[in-house]
C-alpha cells in the first residue's frame, strides 16, 4: 500500500488551512477552503481503493470479483455538493461585501469587534 | 412509533420547499399558517416520541435497509428520551421564533421562513441520527442555513462580517468533521455509530483512533462555539435580526455538544472509556469558556452581543458537565440545556422589543428609556435570575445535577469555578437590565468600549405578540427546575444515553429497551452545597452588577488598584476578539493541534 495518497491528503489539508488563515481576499480565500476540502476527497478515495479493483459496478461481473468501495464515492459526491453550497454562499457574501465597502480583504470588512 | 423519526425532518423540509416554491403565488397569511403549523406539528410529534421513547429505543432504518446478524445495512434514526427531549425544544423555541417573526422581519424578504424551518429540520436530524455521515450532512444542512439566516440584512456591513466569520470557521469545522469520518471509516468499515463502536471496543485503538477523535470532537466543539474555538460566535448573534438571534443561540449552539455526547458514548467510550483522559480535557475547556465567556459578557454593551457570551458562558457549563463522564453530570448538560435554551431566547425576544419601542440595542444609549414598561422589564430580570441559578429557578437544577457529579468525582473545585462564570455573565445581563429598566448607574461607562451601529428600525410590529412569546419564553425556562419528576427523568435518559453496550444491542440486534421502575414525580432535590453556591451567585451577581453601575463611587483607591490590575488583560482579551477570520481560523488550528497533541500523550502512552 502506497502511503502518497495519505501525504498528499495532509499537505492539502494543512496548505489549504494556511490560506484561509492569510488570505487578504475573500474570494481567493473561498478557493483556499476548496483545497481543505479536497484533502477529504483525496482521503476518502484512496481510503477506499483496492489494487486492481474494477470500478463498482455490478452488472454481468462474476460473484467475488473485486472491486473499489462503492461507498466512499458517495461520501465524497456528497462532500462535494456541501462544498459546492458554501463556496457559493461564500462568494455571495464576498459580492455584498464589496457593494458596501468596496473591498474584499477580510481584515477591512471588520465592523463588530472585542 | 418507529414512523414519528423522520417525519421531525420531513415536515419541515417539506414545508420549506413548499414556501419557498410558491413564495410569489400563495397570499402572505397562508405562507405564514403553514410555516407556523409545521413547526407546531413537528413540535408536538416530537413530544409524542419523548413520551413513547420512555420506554423504548425508536430505531427507524431507511428505505427498510436493517441490520443482518448484527452489522448494519442502512442508516437509521435512533432515538433516547435525551435525544427526543432535545428535538421537542428545539421545535418549541423555533415554533415561538416563528410567531415572534410573523410580524417583527415584515419588511425581510420571505424566504427567512423556509430558512428557519430547513435548520429546524437539520437539527432535529442532528439530534436523531445514528450514522457518523448522515451527522455530517445535518450539521452542514444547519450551517448554510444558519449563515444565511445570519447575513439576512445584506444592506449593511456588520451581518455580512458575521456571516463571512460564521460560514468560513464553521465549513472548517465541518471540513475536520470530514476527514474525521474518512478516518474512522478506514479503522473500522463501517458508518453506523453503534458497529463503529463495538468495532473500537475490540483490541488496542491506536493512534488512527486518536486522531480521528481529535478532527471529530474539534469540527463539533467549532459548532458549539468551545474557546479557543468560539472567536465567530459574538460576531454572528450581534449582527442576526432577533428571532434569528434566539435560535441560533438557544439551541444551534448547544447541537455541537449534542455531538460531542453521542460520539463520546457511542464511539469513542469503547478504545478510551477507561481513563478520564478524554472527559478531563472536556471539563477543563468548559471552565475555561465558562470563565472567560463571562468575563466577556461583563464587558460589552450591545445586548445581543451581551447575550451571545452569556450563551457561551452555559456552553462552558455544560460541556463541563459532559466531560464529567457520569449520568449526574450528562443529566444535569441535559436540563440545563432546556432551561438556557428557554430564558436566552427568551432575553434575546426582550432585546427585540427594546429595539422596537427605541431603535436602539445599546446598553448605554438605553440608558432609562425601558422606565414604565414594567413587562419586558419583568421578564428581563426574571430571565437573567433563571441563567445566574439562583437555587430552584431557571438553570439551577441542572447546575445542582452537575455540582453533584463533580463532587462525587473527588473534584469540588470545579463548582467554584463554574458558578463563577453564570455569576459573571449573569451580572453582566442585571447590570443591564439595572441600567435600561431602572435608569440606575451612569450613562457613560468608557469600560465597555465603543458603540456599535445600531440595527434598522422594526416599525410594523403587532408589540403584544412579541411580548407575549417573551414572556412564554422565560417562563417556561425559568419553571424548569421546579417540573415535578423532570430531574429524575433526565437522569434515566443519561443513564440510557450513557450505555454504549446497550444501545449497540438495541440499535444492532433490535434488544428491547428496559423501561425505568416508576420514577417518581416530585422536585429532584439538591445538595445544600448547591443550594449555598446558588445562592452565593445570586449576591455576587447583584453586588458585581452594583459595581459595574457605580464603578465612580468607590473610593478612588480601589478603583486606581483596580484599573492598573485589570486594564491589561481585558486589553489582551478584547484584541483576541478581533473580528478577523484569519485569526480565528489560525486558533482552529492552533487549538485542534494542541488538543490532538494532550490527547496523543495521554492516551497513547
Amino acid at each position: 500500500m502506497s502511503y502518497l495518497p495519505y501525504a498528499v491528503a495532509a499537505w492539502l489539508c494543512l496548505v489549504g488551512l494556511a490560506g484561509v488563515a492569510t488570505s487578504r481576499n475573500l474570494i481567493h480565500l473561498a478557493v483556499c477552503l476548496t483545497v481543505t476540502q479536497s484533502s477529504s476527497y483525496v482521503l476518502l478515495l484512496s481510503v477506499g481503493y483496492v489494487k486492481h479493483g474494477k470500478a463498482p459496478i455490478f452488472k454481468g461481473v462474476p460473484l467475488g470479483a473485486t472491486a473499489v468501495d462503492p461507498v466512499v464515492q458517495a461520501l465524497t459526491l456528497t462532500d462535494v455538493v456541501v462544498s459546492v453550497v458554501v463556496v457559493a454562499l461564500i462568494l455571495a457574501l464576498a459580492l455584498d461585501a464589496h457593494r458596501l465597502s468596496g473591498t474584499v480583504d477580510p481584515d477591512e470588512i471588520v465592523d463588530v469587534s472585542g | 412509533m418507529t414512523w414519528i423519526p423522520p417525519l421531525l425532518v420531513a415536515i419541515p423540509l417539506v414545508a420549506a420547499a413548499v414556501v419557498a416554491g410558491l413564495d410569489h403565488i400563495t397570499p402572505e397569511p397562508v405562507q405564514d399558517a403553514l410555516v407556523v403549523i409545521a413547526s407546531m406539528a413537528t413540535t408536538a410529534l416530537a413530544f409524542a416520541l419523548l413520551w413513547h421513547a420512555e420506554s423504548h429505543e425508536v430505531v427507524h432504518w431507511f428505505g427498510g435497509w436493517g441490520t443482518r446478524h448484527g452489522v448494519a445495512l442502512g442508516v437509521d434514526f435512533a432515538v433516547g428520551p435525551l435525544a427526543a427531549g432535545m428535538c421537542a425544544v428545539i421545535g418549541l423555541v423555533v415554533t415561538l421564533a416563528l410567531l415572534y417573526s410573523l410580524t417583527f422581519l415584515r419588511e425581510a424578504a420571505r424566504l427567512f421562513d423556509a430558512l428557519m424551518l430547513v435548520a429546524l429540520a437539520a437539527m432535529c436530524g442532528f439530534a436523531m441520527s445514528g450514522d457518523l455521515f448522515n451527522l455530517f450532512v445535518w450539521l452542514e444542512l444547519m450551517g448554510v442555513a444558519a449563515y444565511a439566516l445570519t447575513g439576512f440584512e445584506v444592506e449593511r456591513l456588520g451581518p455580512v462580517q458575521g456571516a463571512v466569520n460564521f460560514a468560513i470557521t464553521n465549513s472548517v469545522g465541518g471540513y475536520l468533521f470530514a476527514v474525521g469520518i474518512a478516518l474512522l471509516y478506514a479503522r473500522t468499515g463501517a458508518l453506523n455509530l453503534a458497529q463503529i463502536g463495538n468495532t473500537l471496543s475490540h483490541g488496542p485503538a491506536g493512534g488512527l483512533a486518536i486522531v480521528a477523535m481529535t478532527v471529530l470532537f474539534c469540527g463539533l466543539l467549532i459548532k458549539g462555539a468551545v474557546v479557543p474555538f468560539h472567536l465567530w460566535a459574538a460576531d454572528a448573534y450581534a449582527v442576526a435580526p432577533a428571532p434569528v438571534c434566539a435560535v441560533l443561540g438557544g439551541v444551534m449552539t448547544d447541537i455541537g455538544l449534542i455531538g460531542v455526547a453521542r460520539l463520546y458514548w457511542t464511539v469513542f467510550d469503547a478504545p478510551f472509556g477507561h481513563g478520564h483522559a478524554v472527559g478531563d480535557v472536556f471539563l477543563w475547556l468548559g471552565i475555561v469558556t465558562a470563565v472567560l465567556a463571562g468575563t466577556m459578557a461583563f464587558l460589552q454593551r450591545h445586548l445581543k452581543r451581551m447575550l451571545a457570551y452569556s450563551v457561551l458562558c452555559h456552553i462552558g457549563i455544560m460541556l463541563a458537565g459532559i466531560g464529567l463522564l457520569d449520568s449526574s453530570g450528562l443529566a444535569g448538560a441535559e436540563l440545563m440545556f432546556l432551561a438556557h435554551a428557554l430564558l436566552t431566547a427568551g432575553l434575546f425576544f426582550v432585546a427585540g422589543i427594546l429595539h422596537v419601542d427605541h431603535g436602539l440595542i445599546d446598553e448605554l444609549n438605553l440608558h432609562g428609556r425601558g422606565r414604565g414598561s414594567w413587562m419586558p422589564a419583568a421578564a428581563w430580570f426574571a430571565g437573567t435570575i433563571g441563567l445566574v441559578g439562583t437555587p430552584y429557578v431557571g438553570i439551577y437544577l441542572g447546575h445542582g445535577l452537575i455540582d453533584e457529579g463533580a463532587t462525587e468525582l473527588g473534584r469540588p473545585w470545579v463548582l467554584a469555578l463554574l458558578w463563577l462564570g453564570s455569576t459573571l455573565a449573569g451580572a453582566a445581563l442585571l447590570r443591564a437590565g439595572a441600567r435600561i429598566f431602572l435608569g440606575w448607574g451612569e450613562a457613560e461607562d468608557p469600560l465597555l468600549g465603543g458603540a456599535l451601529e445600531e440595527d434598522p428600525h422594526e416599525r410594523h410590529v403587532l408589540r403584544p405578540l412579541l411580548l407575549a412569546v417573551a414572556v412564554t419564553a422565560v417562563v417556561l425556562g425559568a419553571a424548569i427546575s421546579v417540573v415535578p419528576g423532570l430531574g429524575q427523568r433526565a437522569e434515566y435518559a443519561a443513564d440510557r444515553f450513557r450505555d454504549r453496550a446497550g444501545y449497540a444491542a438495541r440499535v444492532l440486534r433490535g434488544r428491547p429497551a428496559t423501561p425505568p421502575q416508576r420514577l417518581p414525580v416530585t422536585i429532584r432535590h439538591t445538595s445544600l452545597e448547591s443550594i449555598l453556591y446558588g445562592a452565593v451567585a445570586t449576591g455576587l451577581a447583584l453586588g458585581l452588577a452594583g459595581v459595574g453601575l457605580y464603578r465612580r463611587r468607590l473610593p478612588p483607591g480601589v478603583t486606581a488598584v483596580a484599573q492598573r490590575a485589570l486594564a491589561p488583560p481585558i486589553q489582551v482579551l478584547r484584541e483576541l476578539h478581533s473580528g478577523v477570520v484569519g485569526d480565528y481560523v489560525t486558533w482552529v488550528a492552533v487549538g485542534t493541534a494542541v488538543l490532538g497533541g494532550v490527547w496523543a500523550l495521554l492516551l497513547h502512552g
